[in-house]
């Protein structure tokens, strides 16, 4: 199994679910061994064998292996191609890029690569490199399928079938167009249509997904397959104190703050609750590039005093969080699946979410809104906020639906796919 | 001769509009207009109209031998009035013919009989003076919203004057006992108890196009060889539907039209049967025996219960906090409220705040206006609380009877109201101003809680 990350050193989602998955496929029997551009020692290796891609030796004198490293020279990296980066890991970053361009001058015919693992600058070098790893470990190790997560994987799933001559399955986290818009980097709309073309299976997180990646990028419809996300369950039954030194109520927006998650509409919203009931107090925490934008837009809106910026929430800060919460609001514009709703959720806190997210598609006992219809999203905050029993039963079956949803049932069905191809 | 008694329940509810929370206290119209009267036209010319033709066409030509029953509510007979008065002339016709007879029910399609007798009795003389109105009879037997009965209610119903009363031959009610007979209720004795035979009355409203039913196609002659197989002893069939099985669930493609012209047909040209009004088998039979019904049953769904409307927190909240306004709405004359009292407590609203369907939504998806029951009980709760806001604006303004009633079922009022100041009340201007007259600055900033 190819991935970026894996806890506990993960930016987003998608480090979760591989975690989780994992984790699935170890109680169906499947023995997973696991790719990561950079282990830092301190990853669970409960459920899998973590490969540390950075010491790995990639022999330069494959011809194989040369074809992939000249793809590198063709790939420059687009500026705005930084999909998941925190601000304070920028830094970081461009160092360590720097340690590694010097490193390439004394590159001999063997050698090891240092990855960042990151979301950095020179994104598009590590994915061709990390390829280069994935080929070598496809040569020099047993197995019988590859499974690839999200697009920097791709080029290394599809360079370890070349050398194999297993099959090959593609999990799509997100597409190019969730991260994106119509504004999509064409490098990585093409790893992701030729990673998905040459793939055997090609499994999407939700309906919506599988629907984009048939659409726009033209895959055949059989070989795509749904297996939606689920949550782990949490470490701890018991729930994190709320500390909240406010009397109002609180609504929480939690996540970057992009184009992706439609911070903008959360704001109109809370504009609309707030002309008629001064007792509710807003949240968004999270960072990105439209922060400033949404700060802004708040002040401009006078409504700054029940408005609050937390910045970037990490660990112990979010259980915090949502235990504060009343009422958790997901407003994405286009969400693969998402799952913060489901653990809000498991915090006890009914929630708000966009119809255009995969979630949506297995939960009943929430609230389903269009991201722009402003006026049904302030409803449903004023409803949950003001209807006890809304609020009551929410929390009663929400809990029970979120639990249901287990990694064991969404690994089955990968299993099921592992075997119908070997 | 045995006979068969044919009821058809005829009820539109009137939808409630997209209704934000930013319009309570703003805006008090609560009805979608458009959807309202698509709806009553589509199913007028799909349903009614044609239903009504096949009908008539049978009373015609067999006279006496064909009898038909109707149960329509008061916010159906409303919306005839408004969007499709061709139904009206339709029923008219019909009510002339003097082979039909129209039950009593509820006006304004409540479950109000299970919670407020003062309230029910009110509904059900609303109704029978419509129906009386309309149709020149009054009705002598009754039947409840959903069939929903139980021995409270049948003590109720016994008082307002009714001898007959139509219910679900529900299993927990009946056992091994046949639906096909007569009987009584166990406490109340002189309340008799027609009930439904859901086998055979399924076949036609559920079954009659499901294409993977073993009995599939369900033709007139092979459902007189089932009425005709039952034990002769067995003294009435009751077959109890909603009308709008015929041309709006089951097409007209499906035949079902000629099934409603050929069945009775059959039936009358076999001799084995006669069909007959629930008022005529309650004179002509003896029960057979007493019901005892602790709980309330009704027709829906496999469990013949209440679940469908009642019970789970959505529901619940809803119903109580509407019913808490019960007693200043009897003393109501505002015409604006009154109307808004009736529609608001039409079953249907508590039906689409349903959440046991979400396994298996088949058949509730296709009368629910709403994505989910959350949803439903959201735009509900928006315009129920600027309907209590404006009912107790009114009782504040309102003479004494009013206020005492008010005290009685808002505590949190008391303080406000001292009647000696408020009698020379504003009654007269209050029930003329205009229904979107510009509300009080305080209902703005406290919506109910």
């Amino acid at each position: 199994m190819f991935g970026w990350e894996f806890p506990p050193h993960i930016t987003g989602g998608l480090g979760t679910a591989c975690f989780g998955l994992t984790k699935g496929l170890l109680k169906h029997g499947v023995d997973v061994q696991f790719v990561v551009p950079k282990a830092y020692g301190d990853e669970s290796q409960e459920a899998v064998r973590l490969i540390n891609a950075s010491d790995v030796t990639v022999m330069m004198k494959d011809p194989i292996f040369r074809e992939y490293w000249n793809q590198i020279t063709y790939m420059e990296i687009g500026s705005n191609l930084i999909p998941y980066v925190g601000p304070e890991d920028f830094q970081q970053m461009v160092s360590e890029n720097l340690k590694v361009k010097v490193e390439e001058g004394s590159r001999v015919f063997s050698e090891k690569f240092q990855f960042s693992g990151k979301y950095g600058h020179d994104l598009m070098e590590e994915v061709a490199r990390y390829a280069l790893v994935g080929a070598s470990i496809a040569a020099n190790s047993e197995f019988d399928v590859i499974h690839a997560h999200d697009w920097l994987t791709y080029s290394a799933g599809v360079a370890a079938k070349k050398i194999s001559g297993k099959p090959l399955v593609v999990h799509m986290h997100a597409t190019e167009f969730d991260r994106s818009g119509e504004n999509y980097n064409e490098n990585v709309y093409e790893i992701e249509r030729k990673g998905m073309a040459e793939a055997d299976r090609v499994i999407t997180v939700s309906n919506l997904t599988r629907n984009i990646v048939i659409e726009r990028y033209h895959i055949d419809p059989d070989k795509v397959i749904t297996v939606h996300n689920a949550v782990e369950p949490p470490e701890t039954t018991e729930l994190v104190d709320a500390e909240k030194h406010v009397k109002e109520k609180i609504v929480t927006f939690l996540g970057r703050i992009t184009f992706q998650k439609g911070p903008e509409y959360f704001i109109e919203a809370a504009c609309k609750v707030l002309e008629r009931d001064k007792n509710v107090r807003f949240v968004m925490a999270g960072t990105g590039d439209l922060m400033e934008k949404m700060i802004r837009r708040v002040a401009k809106l006078k409504i700054s005093s029940n408005f609050h910026f937390t910045g970037f929430l990490k660990g112990e800060n979010v259980d915090r969080m949502f235990a504060m919460s009343d009422v958790y609001v997901m407003p994405s514009v286009s969400e693969p699946f998402g799952i913060s709703p489901l653990e809000a959720m498991r915090s006890n806190v009914p929630v708000v979410i966009s119809k255009q997210s995969g979630v949506a598609e297995v939960l009943d006992h929430v609230m389903k809104v269009d991201f722009w219809d402003v006026d049904a999203m302030a409803d449903a905050i004023y409803g949950l906020l003001h209807y006890k029993s809304m609020h009551s039963m929410f929390i009663e079956h929400g809990t029970e639906e979120v639990n249901n949803l287990k990694w064991e049932s969404a690994a089955l069905k990968v299993a099921d796919i592992y075997k119908s191809l070997v | 001769m045995r006979s068969i008694c044919l009821y058809f329940q005829v009820h539109q509810p009137f939808r409630l509009r997209t209704y934000r929370f930013f319009d309570i206290g703003a805006d008090h119209y609560y009805y979608d207009d458009y959807q309202n009267k698509r709806i009553a036209r589509r199913i007028a010319s799909d349903c009614y109209i044609p239903a009504n033709e096949v009908l008539l066409g049978l009373i015609n030509e067999f006279g006496s031998a064909f009898k038909v029953t109707f149960s329509i509510s008061g916010s159906a007979l409303e919306q005839f009035k408004k969007y499709t008065p061709e139904v009206i002339a339709s029923f008219k016709r019909l009510a002339k013919t003097g082979n039909v007879e129209f039950l009593a029910e509820t006006y304004a399609h409540s479950l109000v009989g299970l919670n407020d007798p003062a309230e029910f009795k009110r509904q059900v003389e609303q109704h029978a003076a419509a129906i009386k109105e309309l149709f020149g009879v009054t009705p002598t037997a009754f039947r409840n919203t959903e069939l929903v009965y139980s021995n409270s209610i049948a003590g109720q119903v016994l008082e307002m004057g009714y001898k007959t009363m139509l219910t679900e031959g529900a299993k927990q009610l009946l056992g091994w006992k046949s639906p096909n007979y007569l009987y009584c209720s166990a406490p109340h004795q002189r309340l008799k108890l027609l009930l439904r035979n859901y086998q055979l009355s399924d076949d036609i409203t559920f079954r009659f196009s499901q294409q993977d039913w073993s009995e599939w196609p369900l033709t007139a002659d092979k459902y007189v060889k089932w009425l005709n197989d039952i034990d002769p002893k067995q003294e009435i069939v009751n077959l109890f539907m909603d009308y709008e099985t015929f041309g709006e669930h089951q097409k007209a493609e499906s035949g079902i039209f000629g099934f409603l012209r050929a069945f009775p047909e059959q039936v009358i040209k076999t001799q084995r049967w006669t069909f007959s009004t629930p008022s005529e088998v309650s004179e002509d039979l003896q029960p057979v025996a007493g019901i005892d019904c602790p709980h309330a049953i009704s027709w829906a769904d496999e469990e013949r219960d209440l679940t469908a409307w009642l019970g789970n927190d959505l529901q619940d909240e809803a119903f109580s906090s509407l019913y808490k306004v019960s007693d200043i709405m009897l003393h109501c004359t505002d015409a604006d409220l009154n109307r808004d009292w009736n529609y608001l407590q039409a079953s249907d609203h508590f039906y689409y705040m349903c959440t046991k369907w979400f396994s298996d939504g088949a058949v509730h998806h296709y009368f629910n206006p709403y994505g989910s029951p959350y949803e439903a009980f959201l735009n509900y709760m928006n315009v129920l609380s600027d309907f209590l806001i404006r009912v107790r604006e009114y009782a504040e303004n309102e003479p004494v009877s009013v206020i005492e009633a008010t005290v009685k079922a808002v505590g949190t009022t008391k303080e406000k109201v001292s009647p000696a100041a408020k009698v020379p009340a504003k009654k007269e201007i209050k029930t003329k101003a205009p229904v979107a007259a510009k509300p009080p600055k305080k209902a703005e900033s406290k919506p109910r809680k």
